[in-house]
């Protein structure tokens, strides 16, 4: 492996695609853990669609996800947004397995790359811009402009509320991208540490006891981080549903 | 191969450009990624909405609208149950009271039996009594009557042996009269 953590991020072409106009269809490390990512999922909750009276543990498990989602769903934004359901559930588990996969050596994290993660967020807002507008018409630009103000109050709080709604997608996919990045880059930095005090040998190779559990604690640090960037992507899209529903917030 | 070199070309001429910046900010990579996401991502979309989702929500509540079902067939079984309790309850009173009835009617009636019988047996006594009353008054008359015959057959014996005198009928009655009081 290489000495320079960010080699880990690099893009390799697997298989070289036809360019479409603007877009590149080369087949890269990364596409191969989307599909791996997607494949997952498929067939974990493939497996988990039991119908059985008392289920199983798979379809325990695929029932537990299922109403995990649904009430998120339901208890953030409401029953009326449940049609959004499995874009949510698949945002989730999406993310989910991409990061988790990502915890694997040598595995490719998907979701390190802004890329994606910005591509995902502008999908998000952007939809909930759409759906806002096709529910409510032009009174979906209520959101920007509480009622209840004093008038001279709205030349402040609109501009405030449009640039918080601009603000969303690039939160968002920051978000999840600097964490996802920040946690390989010092899992990556800790492990090379680890080799360069073994490589000095003598007291060093001792203390190199210290990064070594350093990195464990990390990678524990890094699963939870995995779990919880994927319930927060989660649950910001279901936040900013709740603007395709209550225009009055 | 051609795609590998062409890469490693690209990579390096950008590593010098961009002299070790980030791999997320070189944007030659990024229509390629945001093809693929959107060609996987789709696919799970299509896959989990229109076959996995469904089914996993189908069997969740078909198990509530079980529960569901049991839970009322329950309720409507006590309620059976306890419709039944008390029906039984009528029944067992009204036979209660019918046993009742009965034991009462016959009572009555065996008292009656007895009442019956005791009065007969008394009114066969009575009857008894008085026709041997009759019989032994019938048999003194009879012995007073005959103590007169043998008084006087004993007097004219007595009288015949001591004084050797044949009384008469007519005096031994008179004699036996004045006697008698």
């Amino acid at each position: 492996m290489a000495n320079d953590p960010m080699k880990q991020f690099e893009i390799a072409p697997i298989v070289e695609g036809p360019q479409l106009g603007p877009i590149d269809t080369t087949f890269t490390n990364s596409s191969l853990w989307m599909f791996i990512a997607v494949f997952g999922v498929i067939i974990l909750f493939g497996l988990a669609t039991g119908r059985k009276l008392i289920p199983g543990r798979l379809q325990s498990l695929g029932e537990i996800c299922y109403e995990f989602i649904a009430d998120m769903v339901k208890d953030t934004t409401g029953p009326e947004a449940m049609k959004f359901f499995p874009f949510v559930f698949t945002i989730f588990f999406f993310i989910l397995f991409a990061n988790l996969l990502g915890m694997n050596p040598w595995a490719f994290t998907t979701t390190s790359h802004l890329a994606v993660t910005a591509a995902l967020s502008f999908f998000v807002v952007g939809m909930v811009f759409v759906m806002g507008i096709v529910k409510n018409g032009l009174r979906f630009f209520k959101i920007f402009a509480p009622s209840g103000l004093p008038f001279i109050m709205y030349f402040l709080i609109v501009p405030i509320e449009i640039i918080s709604f601009i603000a969303r997608p690039v939160a968002l996919s920051v978000r999840l991208f600097a964490n996802m990045m920040a946690g390989h880059v010092m899992l990556k930095v800790f492990a090379i540490f680890i080799a360069w005090l073994i490589s000095l040998g003598g007291v060093y190779w001792a203390a190199a006891i210290v990064p070594v559990i350093g990195t464990t604690a990390i990678v524990a640090l890094e699963f939870l981080v995995a779990a919880l960037q994927a319930f927060v992507f989660a649950i910001l899209t279901c936040v900013y549903l709740n603007d395709v529903y209550h225009v009055d917030h | 191969m051609a795609a590998e070199t062409k890469y490693a070309e690209d990579a390096a001429h950008k590593a010098a450009e961009a002299s070790g910046g980030l791999p997320q900010l070189d944007f030659s990579t990024w229509s390629s990624q945001i093809f693929w996401l959107v060609v996987t991502f789709g696919l799970l979309y299509f896959v989990l909405s229109q076959f996995i989702l469904p089914r996993i929500g189908q069997g969740i509540n078909e198990r509530s609208d079980r529960i569901a079902d049991d839970l009322d067939s329950a309720s409507r079984m006590q309620q059976e149950a306890e419709q039944a309790v008390i029906e039984y309850e009528r029944t067992m009173s009204k036979a209660k009271a019918k046993a009742h009835n009965i034991a009462e009617a016959t009572r009555k009636s065996i008292d009656a039996d007895i009442a019956k019988e005791v009065e007969a047996a008394e009114a066969d006594f009575a009857a008894k009594q008085s026709v041997a009353d009759e019989r032994i008054a019938k048999k003194r008359a009879d012995a007073l009557s005959q103590i007169d015959k043998v008084a006087q057959d004993t007097t004219a014996a007595i009288v015949q042996k001591l004084g050797n005198i044949k009384p008469t009928a007519a005096q031994l009655k008179k004699a036996l009269g004045a006697v008698k009081g």
